[in-house]
């Protein structure tokens, strides 16, 4: 019940985020995004070995637009509180999308249920779609910036 | 007018409840009213609905399914998921 209360503005956190990450392949990325899920307590370590085992067995469907990838895994493969992160890679890895490759974006995505965290997941999808908002996550170096800025969104119901 | 819809992704939890809050309001502004749930690909098998929404690399998995599959390529671009479902639609009042 205590996920009803909770807003993405919540989850939009300094310590979930991370900029100019260096990394080799999809795997690498998808396993530092959930690292940050797990230093903030929302997931188990299981948990990011079952994102990228389903990757490896549905394919690169997690691709969710150009450049934007959003991994996630089922509640019960280790998530604890709902969460996400967002990483921003220097250099772009390739997921195998025919469409959506290369990707610099990761936002990684613990949810506990299969709908609670639709609200959530809706201004997500706006915050990503908003030109603007990804121009700030690619160019400004400072976290505390971009969490303001999209919490200003928000706020500002822009959407 | 009334339609099945099933959203369906590899967890069915991330861009299946997205397509599905997607056409929900979609439909609302064409006058259809949607029954609609979300799935996972295991899952899906075996379900009846009038018309699957998925990502473009999911509805590859669905072909053999004999059911009518609305492709998103970009999940994020409204565009796109608002003339592929107003199409669908305007196919279905044709028939």
């Amino acid at each position: 019940m205590e996920e009803l209360r909770v807003t993405l503005e919540d989850l939009l956190i300094e310590d979930c985020i991370e900029l100019d990450v260096v990394v080799d392949n999809w795997e690498e990325a998808i396993r530092k995004g959930g690292e940050l899920l797990e230093r903030c307590g929302y997931i188990n370590k299981e948990y990011i070995n079952a994102m990228i085992s389903s990757v490896k067995e549905l394919g690169p469907y997690v691709v969710i637009a150009p450049g934007i990838a959003m991994p996630h895994a089922r509640p019960e493969s280790g998530v604890k509180r709902l969460g996400l992160s967002i990483i921003v890679l220097r250099k772009p890895v390739f997921f195998g999308h025919p469409e959506n490759d290369p990707v610099k974006i990761v936002v990684t995505l613990c949810a506990t249920d299969n709908s609670s965290h639709l609200s959530i997941l809706s201004k997500l999808a706006q915050i990503l779609q908003n030109k603007e908002f990804i121009n700030k996550l690619l160019t400004e170096p400072d976290k505390h910036l971009i969490v303001d800025y999209a919490k200003r969104l928000i706020k500002e119901d822009f959407l | 007018m009334k339609l099945k819809v099933i959203g369906v992704c590899g967890m069915g939890l991330g861009t299946s409840l997205l397509l599905l809050s997607e056409v929900e309001s979609i439909a609302r502004k064409y006058g259809v009213e949607i029954e609609g749930e979300v799935v996972d690909l295991g899952s899906v098998r075996g379900k009846t609905c009038d018309v699957i929404i998925s990502s473009s690399e999911i509805a590859k998995e669905l072909k053999d399914l004999k059911i009518p599959i609305i492709e998103i390529k970009n999940m994020l671009d409204k565009r796109e998921i608002e003339a592929k479902v107003k199409e669908f639609i305007e196919s279905i009042r044709k028939s």
